[in-house]
């Protein structure tokens, strides 16, 4: 039985990572950048849930979604666009830059307190299956994810932006020879991360039950271990790596005597920082990724 | 006349003109208020952290997000070294005995700070360095992860969470602009030497810097430790301006600042790392005034938390778009240096 529960504890715990991953490795597949700012997203979404709770249910949801989306696309066109074409260093401090200023926007608007969150407090309540206790949130976090998951592949070999998309992610030079119009794939990308990203501030949201400036910051810098993991550049990895950094989360939390369970973040990166060492192209090669002379 | 000179004496002039410049504004900030000579000390140790950091991600063209663990570093050694017996058996009841015996003078504190972070650089540089890139990047912002949850959990020895005081007053503002002039100076020496050359060398193109025999690695190597060794004296000595050192100092929000110091005055010069933090330190100063909100005379103009740094980022995006090589372009003053 508590084996069980920690499986599902992986499971939840790995979907989450893997679409925090996804949204990540969406953006960097076609431009290159490590999107640091996709952490702020995730908390303006946040934000936008919690505030809005007062209104009926499925309002809240279409309104800040679109928020999401919207902030997703206007930071893309004012910050990443510009930038486009230079070296990945300076569109990784673009978007350092990008998280630190939304992060300080939220201080000066809403305060540096952190919030309560209230929104559908049912998804706390929790329901007995086969003896065990589980929050109803595992049972909606789990059907989300599976969606979204199988969304992002539907959309990605189903649609021609999808295969657009990965034309452009594997050689961007070509695709746009090919027609390929990259503005509207890349701002197709950005749309995928933030329907993403809205679901982790639901579900993360939930979790922790209080809303603060930066509280897109831990998800995001798991999120990253997730993608380095899978292979930059590689969306099955992206997904694969969440999964995977959500079982050994469980399973350090596990085995881990208690007096270093707070020092899991550093196994966590000393494994990416082994990783990228031993194995910098990560779980799953991309060909495209490797540089030519 | 910039031409005439060789790359070794034409860096001296370069190091010379910086250090005047550096003790000029000592100089004037010593005639101020107790407030605007913290502000100017505070800046002296920033300025030894960017130099320190463009010492290796200048020359070697791989930006780090790491080196505030090596002013982490500096400052926990500074703590361990210096702090009274006493106080540090309550405080840090995991040090080792002898550790905790010991009581330096802050002068020797810094200098062990600073091959502390060396030798921890090296440690970590030999498998960093195989990286290349955007991957060489995540793997300095992985050590400033690592190395803020040991501080911030490693109770017995570093206090965790609580903050560790009683660190002797040192850092004044001549002592701060002294190691900010000598940082300048092993800089400019440094991007002088072969070692340098060969750097930026393999900066421009890795290719050819390989093919004509410079072993890459190897040179990153040396610069990483070097640099390793300026950020940890700027950590003891901002141990020592502070009297407390709390963890939380050694993340995200001073990497972000350092880093912007470094992008926004150009991170391919020297200049750049000195213009930059000038720069960023009046501009914040600026902020931080009309944060605290400010009378017109007429009306109240309600400061706001957050606009500091949201004024910070703001510029350094806008700097990113319209000057990506920052306000110096990578060049150095006067035309005084190699690297463009």
């Amino acid at each position: 039985m508590i084996a069980l529960q920690y499986i599902l504890d992986a499971i939840n715990i790995g979907g989450l990572y893997a679409m925090m991953a996804l949204g990540i490795g969406l953006i960097f597949g076609i431009m290159r950048l490590i999107n640091f700012a996709h952490g702020e997203v995730v908390m303006a979404g946040g934000y936008a849930i919690g505030l809005l709770a007062t209104l009926p249910g499925p309002l809240v949801i279409v309104l800040s979604l679109a928020f999401i989306i919207a902030l997703a696309l206007l930071i893309e066109q004012t910050a990443f666009r510009p930038l486009r074409g230079q070296d990945p260093a300076s569109l990784l401090v673009a978007s350092f830059a990008v998280s630190y200023f939304l992060q300080n926007l939220t201080v000066m608007i809403f305060g540096a307190r952190p919030l309560p969150f209230t929104f559908a407090p049912v998804l706390a309540e929790t329901i007995e299956v086969a003896g065990l206790r589980l929050p109803l949130l595992q049972f909606v976090s789990l059907g989300l994810m599976i969606i979204a998951l199988a969304g992002v592949a539907a959309l990605l070999k189903r649609t021609a932006l999808g295969i657009q998309l990965r034309a452009a992610a594997e050689d961007v030079v070509t695709a746009r020879l090919s027609g390929v119009k990259v503005n509207r794939v890349i701002a197709f990308a950005f749309v995928m991360s933030a329907v993403l990203a809205w679901i982790v501030s639901l579900i993360y949201s939930a979790q922790i039950g209080q809303l603060s400036p930066a509280m897109g910051v831990r998800p995001l810098i798991i999120g990253f271990v997730a993608t380095i993991l899978g292979g930059l550049g590689s969306l099955p990895g992206a997904a694969l790596g969440g999964f995977v950094v959500g079982a050994i989360s469980v399973l350090l939390d596990a085995v881990l005597p208690a007096d270093l369970r707070p020092f899991r973040e550093a196994f966590l990166f000393g494994l990416v920082f082994v990783i990228l060492v031993v194995r910098p192209d990560g779980l799953l090669r991309v060909r495209a990724m490797q540089e030519r002379v | 006349m910039a031409r005439y000179l060789s790359p070794k004496a034409a860096s001296l002039v370069l190091a010379v003109l910086l250090i005047v410049a550096v003790a000029v504004v000592t100089l004037v900030c010593s005639q101020l208020s107790g407030g605007s000579q913290r502000v100017a000390t505070d800046a002296m140790i920033k300025l030894t952290i960017v130099v320190g950091m463009y010492m290796f991600a200048g020359n070697s063209g791989v930006l780090s997000f790491g080196h505030i663990s090596f002013l982490g570093l500096g400052a926990y050694s500074a703590a361990w070294l210096t702090i009274s017996p006493s106080i540090k058996a309550s405080l840090m009841p995991g040090l080792p005995a002898w550790l905790i015996a010991l009581e330096l003078h802050p002068a020797a504190g810094t200098v062990a700070g600073g091959l502390l972070a060396s030798a921890v650089a090296l440690l970590f540089g030999l498998p960093l360095t195989r990286l290349a890139g955007i991957a060489a990047s995540i793997g300095t912002f992985a050590l400033l992860v690592i190395f803020y949850a040991t501080f911030s959990n490693w109770t017995p020895v570093t206090g965790g969470q609580g903050s560790l005081y009683g660190l002797p007053t040192f850092t004044n503002l001549p002592i701060a602009a002294g190691v900010a002039s000598l940082t300048i100076l092993a800089a400019a020496l440094y991007q002088a030497s072969a070692a340098g050359f060969r750097l930026r060398g393999s900066r421009e193109d890795p290719i050819a810097a390989r093919a004509v025999g410079i072993d890459i690695r190897r040179e990153r190597l040396i610069a990483f430790v070097i640099s390793a060794f300026f950020v940890g004296m700027a950590g003891a000595l901002y141990a020592h301006f502070l009297t407390v050192v709390v963890a939380g100092e050694f993340y995200l929000k001073l990497t972000f600042i350092t880093v912007a110091m470094l992008v926004i005055g150009g991170m391919r010069s020297l200049t750049g790392a000195v213009v930059g933090t000038a720069f960023v330190t009046l501009f914040s100063e600026l902020l931080r005034q009309t944060e605290r909100g400010f009378d017109l005379g007429f009306v109240v103009v309600g400061g706001r938390l957050g606009l500091q740094e949201v004024g910070l980022s703001a510029a350094m995006l806008l700097a990113l778009i319209f000057r990506p090589r920052g306000i110096t372009g990578g060049r150095e003053l006067g035309g005084l240096g190699t690297s463009r």
